[in-house]
């Protein structure tokens, strides 16, 4: 299976992704940001940092870079597309998943370990994944999911939310929502949930002696529903 | 010609920072604020001499980068 991980300045979650794709059998290339054309792939990532320093909003530069048309056509032809953290923020604004990603609600930077929970598995993501809840690491300023009424009716008639904050047994509660995000979302899907975007990293619970493994489930899945 | 925008958050949208702008403003005595609501201000001076054309051509930059509709709104201001 081939991935593409694509560089922008500022991203600095780029090489641990490698790293963690190409554990779990991937064959990755590092794509840069101001190339036109995406090499061949079935997954491309975007990953997490801080693209073009958060200037004007997060991701908003990164989303009209050179490489992105290729990654939006690449995604409107059924490519699988997933952004992490900052990846997810210039996913809302290329319009490939709905929603935007506001400052956390208690204005702090959080950078800790979360629950999340699998809310649907119908898709090449969370296919076969054997756990309900997964433990992934969060680290960001601009993580609180908003969108309009309108879009969350969408959002939930098409069953487009990924993953939800919760407990370590799956309770989806105010209380476990780190940041404020709309129903507790840490991650969603675009209508044919070939497109994921999530602030959670998995790419940071990929090996014991960091912080813990249930990326690795996510990893060695996802590589075993492309095949 | 030089044209300035004005981007504010909609009415529905949390605004964390104006929140705690009202509260400091409160614990220094200015008691009496309703709300406050933190935006973003641009000044584009662009080659356009034509006012009419130059609006037209932030408006389109207005959509296309300098506000998120789904939770910003953008005001251009006349150039003088």
């Amino acid at each position: 299976m081939k991935s593409s991980v694509i560089t922008f300045p500022g991203s600095n979650c780029d090489r641990d992704m490698d790293v963690a794709l190409k554990k779990f059998g991937f064959k990755n290339k590092m794509v840069w940001h101001a190339d036109a054309e995406l090499p061949k792939s079935d997954l491309v990532v975007l990953p997490g940092g801080f693209s073009y320093g958060d200037y004007l909003r997060c991701g908003s530069m990164a989303s009209k870079s050179k490489i992105m048309q290729s990654v939006i056509n690449f995604a409107n032809s059924g490519g699988l597309v997933m952004g992490i953290c900052n990846g997810f923020q210039i996913l809302v604004e290329t319009g490939l998943v709905p929603g935007v990603l506001l400052r956390n609600k208690y204005l702090e930077f959080i950078c800790k370990n979360v629950f999340v929970k699998i809310n649907d598995k119908q898709n090449k993501y969370f296919k076969n994944v054997n756990n309900d809840v997964l433990e992934f690491h969060i680290a960001h300023n601009e993580g609180n999911y908003f969108c309009t009424n309108d879009q969350l009716k969408k959002i939930e008639d098409n069953n487009q939310i990924a993953i939800n904050y919760c407990d370590e047994n799956g309770n989806i509660e105010d209380q476990f929502n780190p940041n404020g995000s709309i129903k507790n979302i840490a991650g969603i899907f675009n209508k044919e949930k070939n497109v994921l975007g999530m602030m959670p990293h998995p790419e940071r619970m990929i090996d014991t002696s960091l912080s813990g493994e249930d990326g690795s489930i996510f990893f060695k899945n996802l590589i075993k529903n492309l095949k | 010609m030089k044209i300035s925008v004005i981007i504010t958050l909609k009415k529905d949208v949390l605004d964390p920072q104006g929140k705690v702008i009202h509260q400091t403003l409160d614990g220094m005595g200015f008691d009496d604020v309703n709300e406050v609501r933190q935006g973003k201000y641009f000044e584009i001076d662009t080659k356009e001499t034509d006012n009419d054309k130059a609006k037209a051509i932030v408006e389109e930059m207005c959509k296309k980068l300098l506000a998120n509709l789904v939770i910003e709104n953008y005001k251009i201001i006349d150039p003088k």
